[in-house]
């Protein structure tokens, strides 16, 4: 039960500068591919690799005799890789460019929208329900972070400081796009629908688990709300959301796959494997990256030398951005340009959201041996995305001190009472060890499950009690 | 015409002359022993291996529209032809070349199977699949069951050509199928002749649990026999007994059955009754019928190209000697590669041979 995201009107259109895209909206079209209408080739030449089928024939072209020259003496020549320019100067490319990528924005760090900035509006009723999620989020967070801290939950791992991230890039997206999670994105499964209940019973891993208690806390999964189940294994959701993808545009639905990832998980090699095969199958996927700036303990200035993880997108051939993932506003713009952009003309889309992990890695980790503490304090105080986005939203008259409190102490309640609740709850039942690892149980699997209820009779006091048989 | 259980050689090939090979023996019983369904006196045609596995993608293709097949240079019809004509009947959108990165074809074909489709992903050469080993064992293995079956990639099959094929050396020879048999979730199937792949690449795709089908490259144009024409499936996780016999169980599977079978040929010349069986599916395996074999001769013989150590010969006997263990007259033997990479010159004797078999065949009786 989801609805389409709000009202989308730009305002204050930017024009384009050479080597960029910018986005315009356009009235539905049918899904046919095309190119981009604005994008304009860079000036480096005219390079005839970007199209999809350079020969009708997989025989290579024949070669000219000569070398085609123009007028300013610079030879021409056509390789299989197409047509390039030729120049008698030996420059190397630069290994960075004189500037970094700029970072899109609609709020500044008061809350404030900047004014020259084009954005995606949001109507009152989405803005409402983007704040009160992020509360929700940042409540659930940190009870549930508690509850393991008190033995309860074995596990959590938090997204604080990120919530902008969860929230905002799921507000622009529709329940028909299918979502690939990392591991720190909670908050866009809390967006779709998934109850507090039904977080805290995967996190409990009791019966009423759709994962049927087989996984570490915070591995959810919907099929219900196309929401893929979350694996430890990092970037290994990249190269799947691409097949994912592929078969929605064989299909033509009118939706997207998201991919979510970390800093960290673009330095595996499935991250490399997926952006190639997402620009050469013009895929409909958004790979959208959490860059917050530490893979657990490890910065980002030991994880890549390029500058960030926006400019990888252009070796692919993939149009990229880079958002402040830290102001809800720029990042649900992006996303809701991005599904745009994929669906319509069938291609992937790289959004990096730089931001900051406020939390520690983990339940198992103390970040403080990495990292000062205030530096996380600073973030924390001066970066939050919640209040930033909740500054925005009462200038607009739509937040009050008294919705906030009522806001939190709702959402505290409901999170207590739900961990109550899966705390009362049975384990799965035995018969769930030997479900599912095939459709139907192998014979070796049903034998092993009955030596294995042989044993449980015979040493009863071996085994934890909650178990039903 | 009857049925030959491996195909036979086609003569004029100009074949390496290292390994003997089976001719084609035209016994008139079924091989459907496994309760297949093959139907008799349909039309049927002689066929090699990669022309029965691409008539199997045809028909897989043909049946369902959301199916695709793809890999490395499928497109043009792949570098054994097991995919020719594919791209050109069913349009480039369903057959197509991947970039060259086994990792991504294998998480691709998990994500568009994840969606409902049938994703036939080829590995150029079972050598180059380690890339994709992670993709294979930590995602497609196990993505039905920690989603709590509320996800599956069942419409994956990932075949790739294994096995000696004379001149191989360490990167187009291996047999690397005992690496998968160690991860619950995935299926592991090997046909030893034409019919026999068609009908079981099938029923691989058709399965609704990832497989990894390793196809013997050796056989590819060597192996020829009858293949029904039409649409067939062979069961898998059934053994089949392919020569009875009462003094000793020989287990295989692939290419190295019809070596295996020399070596029963000869052992008959000296008394010595051998049953063979094709075990076709790896994992999850047809303990059964083994068993019920053993019981009767008392003895066993596992025998295939990969490593000793470890590989798949090692669970068969353990399986089985927890089963008949008062039954078993002799140890159980294992003729297998050396635990060596596979050296390219040194082929002849990296390999487990008739004559190996037959040596191991003997002393196995005369325990």
């Amino acid at each position: 039960m989801m609805r389409k995201s709000g009202s989308t009107i730009i305002k204050h259109f930017k024009s384009s500068s050479v080597g960029r895209t910018s986005w315009t909206p356009k009235s539905p079209l049918p899904l046919t591919p095309s190119f981009p209408q604005i994008f304009r080739i860079p000036a480096a030449g005219d390079l005839s690799n970007f199209c999809s089928r350079r020969f009708e024939s997989v025989n290579a072209e024949k070669m000219p005799d000569s070398d085609t020259t123009d007028r300013n003496h610079n030879q021409a020549l056509v390789f299989p890789e197409g047509k390039v320019k030729f120049t008698p100067e030996m420059s190397f490319i630069s290994e960075t460019a004189e500037e970094r990528e700029c970072c899109y924005r609609v709020l500044d760090d008061n809350g404030s929208q900047i004014l020259s900035s084009n954005y995606v509006e949001v109507s009152k009723e989405v803005a409402v329900k983007m704040y009160t999620n992020m509360v929700t989020l940042q409540t659930m967070d940190t009870i549930f972070y508690e509850a393991q801290r008190q033995g309860r939950i074995s596990f959590y791992l938090t997204t604080v400081g990120e919530e902008a991230t969860n929230i905002a890039s799921a507000a622009a997206l529709t329940i028909d796009d299918i979502v690939f999670p990392q591991y720190r994105e909670a908050g866009v499964l809390l967006w779709r629908g998934f109850t507090l209940q039904e977080f805290a019973n995967q996190c409990f891993s009791n019966k009423a688990d759709y994962g049927k208690g087989r996984q570490m806390p915070i591995h959810y999964g919907s099929n219900k709300l196309n929401y893929v189940t979350i694996a430890s294994t990092v970037a290994t959701q990249l190269p799947q959301a691409v097949g994912a993808a592929y078969s929605l545009k064989m299909d033509t639905k009118d939706a997207c796959v998201v991919a979510y990832v970390g800093d960290g998980g673009t330095s595996e090699g499935d991250f490399h494997a997926a952006l190639n095969f997402a620009a050469v199958k013009e895929a409909p996927v958004i790979f959208f990256c959490r860059n917050n700036g530490w893979a657990i303990s490890t910065p980002t200035s030991d994880q890549f030398r390029s500058d960030g993880v926006v400019v990888k997108g252009r070796a692919y051939g993939i149009r990229s951005i880079r958002v402040d993932g830290n102001d809800a506003l720029a990042v649900y713009g992006a996303v809701h340009a991005a599904r745009d952009m994929a669906i319509r003309e069938q291609r992937p889309i790289l959004i990096e959201a730089l931001t900051y992990r406020v939390g520690h890695h983990s339940t198992s980790d103390d970040s403080t041996k990495y990292r000062p503490v205030e530096e996380i304090e600073w973030w924390k105080m001066e970066r939050d995305p919640v209040s930033r986005f909740r500054k925005w939203m009462e200038n607009n008259s739509w937040w009050s001190d008294k919705q906030e409190l009522e806001a939190r102490n709702s959402a505290r309640k409901q999170i207590l009472h739900a961990i109550q609740e899966a705390e009362k709850v049975d384990k799965p039942p035995i018969a769930d060890i030997f479900t599912d690892v095939y459709d139907s149980p192998s014979s070796d699997l049903r034998e092993q499950e009955k030596l294995l209820r042989d044993t449980i009779q015979r040493h009863p006091r071996d085994y934890p009690s909650d178990f039903p048989l | 015409m009857g049925l030959s259980r491996f195909g036979g050689l086609v003569k004029g090939l100009g074949v390496a002359r290292r390994r003997p090979f089976a001719t084609s023996t035209s016994s008139s019983s079924s091989t459907a022993a496994g309760g297949g369904t093959i139907v008799r006196g349909t039309g049927s045609k002689s066929l090699n291996l990669y022309s029965a596995i691409n008539q199997a993608l045809h028909i897989a293709l043909e049946t369902d529209p959301r199916s695709y097949v793809f890999g490395e240079d499928v497109s043009f019809g792949g570098v054994f032809r097991c995919t020719t004509g594919l791209a050109d009947r069913f349009g480039n959108q369903r057959v197509f070349n991947t970039p060259l990165c086994e990792q991504g074809i294998v998480g691709f074909g998990i994500g568009l199977a994840a969606m409902g489709n049938r994703a036939v992903a080829e590995i150029q050469f079972a050598d180059y699949i380690f890339p994709a080993f992670d993709q294979i064992v930590n995602e497609a293995a196990k993505f039905r069951y920690r989603s709590g079956n509320q996800f599956n990639c069942g419409g994956l099959t990932i075949r790739a050509p294994y096995g000696a094929v004379g001149h191989g050396g360490h990167y187009h020879s291996q047999s690397p199928e005992a690496f998968f048999c160690h991860a619950p979730g995935l299926k592991v199937v090997i046909p030893r002749s034409p019919l026999q792949a068609k009908g079981l690449l099938l029923s691989c795709i058709r399965d609704p649990n990832p497989v990894v089908f390793f196809e013997p490259k050796w056989l590819y144009r060597l192996s020829v026999e009858e293949v029904p024409e039409h649409d067939y499936m062979l069961p898998l996780s059934e053994a089949e007994v392919i020569r009875e016999g009462t003094d000793i169980t020989l287990v295989g599977w692939g290419a190295q059955l019809s070596i295996m079978e020399q070596a029963c040929k000869e052992a008959e010349k000296d008394g010595i009754s051998c049953e063979l069986i094709d075990l076709r599916t790896l994992l999850p395996w047809d303990k059964d019928t083994v068993e019920a074999s053993v019981r009767k001769t008392g003895r066993l013989l596992i025998s295939h190209e990969a490593p000793v150590t470890a590989g798949f010969g090692a669970e068969i006997s353990a399986s089985i000697v927890e089963r008949c263990f008062l039954r078993l007259e002799a140890p159980v033997a294992r003729v297998c590669g050396l635990d060596t990479p596979f050296p390219l010159i040194f082929e002849p004797f990296y390999m487990p041979t008739k004559n190996k078999i037959l040596d191991a065949i003997k002393s196995t009786v005369n325990f």
